[in-house]
């Protein structure tokens, strides 16, 4: 190549125009990010505003006035009694807790059967969780509700949490791409031990995928907080994080001061979860897409 | 059954093998390999087979239970008229798909989706911006990384809450445009012809972040000598966008274009708690639910289900020959 020739005409020999223009660009590209997260950002300060004022405070003042008070937090207090937010919390905290457990377990043994196992049909599964991942979610809950219906379930908390426990496509990738990093000499050597499969699942294989399963539990547990639909239509009587705060919208009609309390009680979990999980969110959501 | 069951054990095995046990290993091996395709009949060899099956009967249990098997019944149901009560359904042959496609309070509502996919554009338009200009070094980048992504994040009602705020007449955004002189802003959900629009914003404003970090992780997978060799032949940013990014990332583009038509055609969360389907902002998701339980049509509703799944289907099989080579999550 060419290079050796090139660098210092490159590197220093920039005419002025050059540095003008790359100023501009430099400039014009901060002014872009500053501008969308400033779009991004407003819509959610100026609700926190709305949440610290009170009732007539809030009638008189325009959406940007800040607060008069900034530890008013007199409408959170309503949002959780009588938005009844303390149940839905508990009520997803509960489901959260138990169908996250439940499709790590589920989750990692069909990995490990389809990572560790020659046999007739592996093909055949994975292609069924493949294929799972096409059918649109909401629309057949049409047909997901007779079924539920049918076993008894409506209206309770074990509806959800067996229709979170189910694994999908992406965690199974995860899981076995991890799984293939752990060298299968382990396996044998346990086996030499003579520990049966089980003992190896058990003892050897699951301590080792810790970090897919804390990616699996980051992105599945931040899913199923923000799930919407299903306890809206399963978990009728009860509150649901979602649901809790969708109700808000009858009661509270024009109280906006506290809704957007409401809102921001759900939001601040999310923030915090962010703040402190970033890495394994981004890591578990491009590992998902990016094949 | 510790070494009866070598399922992936692999033929030459490893010289920790204590003198008794690489015999046995090897006669397995042996006896496996005079058999045809290698499989292995006897008692306890049987039982092994159903080993991995144990292991994945969670899962797939699951998954035919709550996916397949309601998927299966929506093509029953959609040839019925069943209302979701009675214990008989009468078979009406293709009549519920027939008014889906005839019916134009039902087939109209696939327009709406238009303005849902004319937003993602604008949507990949900015994440493909912001991705390629924080893929170069940039101050506080993993700070504005962050910003742009919380949002994918936050939880449906509360960005459907914030938006409301936003939208409403004489909030936010009225008074955003007061100050550059528009004083005269319209109902941003209570006009039929804007509202779509305003729904479709929000939804840019939600998962924009989302192909945003996709693209960042695609663009900052191409090797980095990649850009120093273009530095030194004097390449400008523009130039290195097209001749090496662009190409470096068309794939991902392509495929997030491909979910945009899915997408837009599943609309359903934004619209259902921002307006609830008023002012002609229903989509096709919505109707369905609506048709199925609020109006008790669950076989017209089945067939609404079935032509939405088949439209998926078909595209995601065009994806597949347009870009055969990828391997796809469609998430």
């Amino acid at each position: 190549m060419t290079v050796t020739a090139l660098p210092r005409r490159v590197a220093r020999g920039r005419t002025l125009g050059e540095r003008l223009r790359s100023t501009s660009a430099t400039t014009a590209k901060y002014a872009s990010l500053v501008i969308a997260a400033v779009v991004t950002l407003l819509p959610l300060s100026v609700l926190l505003f709305a949440s610290l004022k009170t009732a007539p405070e809030y009638a008189q003042s325009g959406p940007f006035d800040l607060p008069q008070n900034w530890l008013n937090f007199d409408n959170f207090v309503t949002a959780f009694t009588s938005g009844k937010m303390l149940e839905g919390f508990v009520n997803t905290g509960i489901v959260l807790a138990v169908s996250l457990v439940g499709t790590v377990f589920l989750g990692t043994m069909a990995a490990y059967a389809l990572d560790r196992f020659v046999f007739r049909g592996k093909k055949l599964v994975m292609g069924l969780f493949l294929v799972a991942t096409l059918i649109p979610g909401v629309t057949s809950q049409v047909a997901t509700f007779q079924l539920i219906n049918g076993l008894g379930l409506y209206d309770t908390k074990a509806a959800l949490i067996l229709l979170f426990m189910g694994t999908d496509i992406i965690a199974i990738y995860l899981f076995i791409q991890f799984m293939q990093s752990i060298p299968i000499s382990l396996d044998e050597a346990a086996m030499i031990d003579g520990a049966n499969r089980w003992t190896i699942y058990w003892r050897v294989v699951l301590p080792l995928l810790k970090p897919a399963i804390a990616t699996v539990v980051i992105i599945k547990g931040i899913a199923i907080y923000n799930e919407f639909y299903a306890p809206f239509l399963y978990l009728p009587s009860e509150g649901f994080i979602s649901t809790s705060l969708f109700r808000f919208k009858g009661p509270f009609g024009a109280q906006w001061e506290v809704i957007a309390a409401g809102t921001i009680v759900v939001i601040i979990p999310t923030l915090v979860a962010f703040l402190l999980l970033q890495r394994w969110i981004y890591k578990g959501l491009t590992s998902g897409a990016v094949k | 059954m510790s070494l009866a069951t070598p399922g992936s054990a692999p033929a030459d095995a490893p010289a920790v093998l204590s003198a008794p046990v690489r015999a046995r290993r090897l006669r397995g091996a042996r006896r496996a390999a005079d058999l045809p395709g290698g499989r292995r009949p006897t008692g306890r060899r049987t039982a092994a087979r159903f080993t991995p099956w144990l292991f994945l009967a969670g899962a797939v249990g699951l998954l035919l239970l709550f996916t397949y098997w309601p998927a299966l019944n929506l093509f029953w149901y959609s040839v019925t008229d069943w209302d979701g009560i009675d214990l008989t359904k009468e078979f009406v042959g293709f009549d519920n798909y027939v008014q889906v496609f005839t019916d134009p309070r039902i087939f109209n509502v696939f327009w709406v989706s238009l303005y849902y996919f004319a937003a993602s554009f604008a949507q990949m338009a900015i994440a493909l911006y912001f991705a390629t200009i924080l893929s170069f070094s940039t101050r506080l980048s993993s700070l504005f990384r962050g910003i742009l992504f919380f949002p994918y994040l936050i939880n449906g009602v509360a960005v459907g809450f914030v938006f409301l705020y936003l939208f409403q007449p004489g909030g936010t955004l009225d008074t955003v445009l007061a100050w550059f002189g528009l004083a005269d802003p319209p109902q941003w959900l209570g006009n039929p012809d804007i509202v779509n629009w305003s729904l479709a914003g929000t939804s840019v404003w939600r998962y924009t972040g989302l192909n945003f970090v996709l693209f960042l992780g695609a663009i900052q997978s191409i090797p980095h000598e990649l850009y120093e060799a273009a530095d030194l032949d004097g390449a400008s940013r523009w130039q290195q966008f097209w001749a090496i990014i662009f190409p470096g990332i068309r794939r991902i583009i392509g495929l997030s274009f491909i979910l945009a038509i899915a997408g837009s055609l599943s609309v359903f969360e934004i619209p259902f708690i921002m307006t609830g389907g008023a002012n002609g902002s229903a989509t096709f998701v919505i109707q369905t639910l609506q048709t199925a339980f609020n109006f008790r049509q669950v076989g017209l509703a089945s067939a609404m289900a079935v032509v939405l799944l088949v439209i998926v289907l078909v595209v995601t099989w065009i994806q597949r020959r347009l870009f055969p080579d990828e391997k796809v999550d469609l998430t």
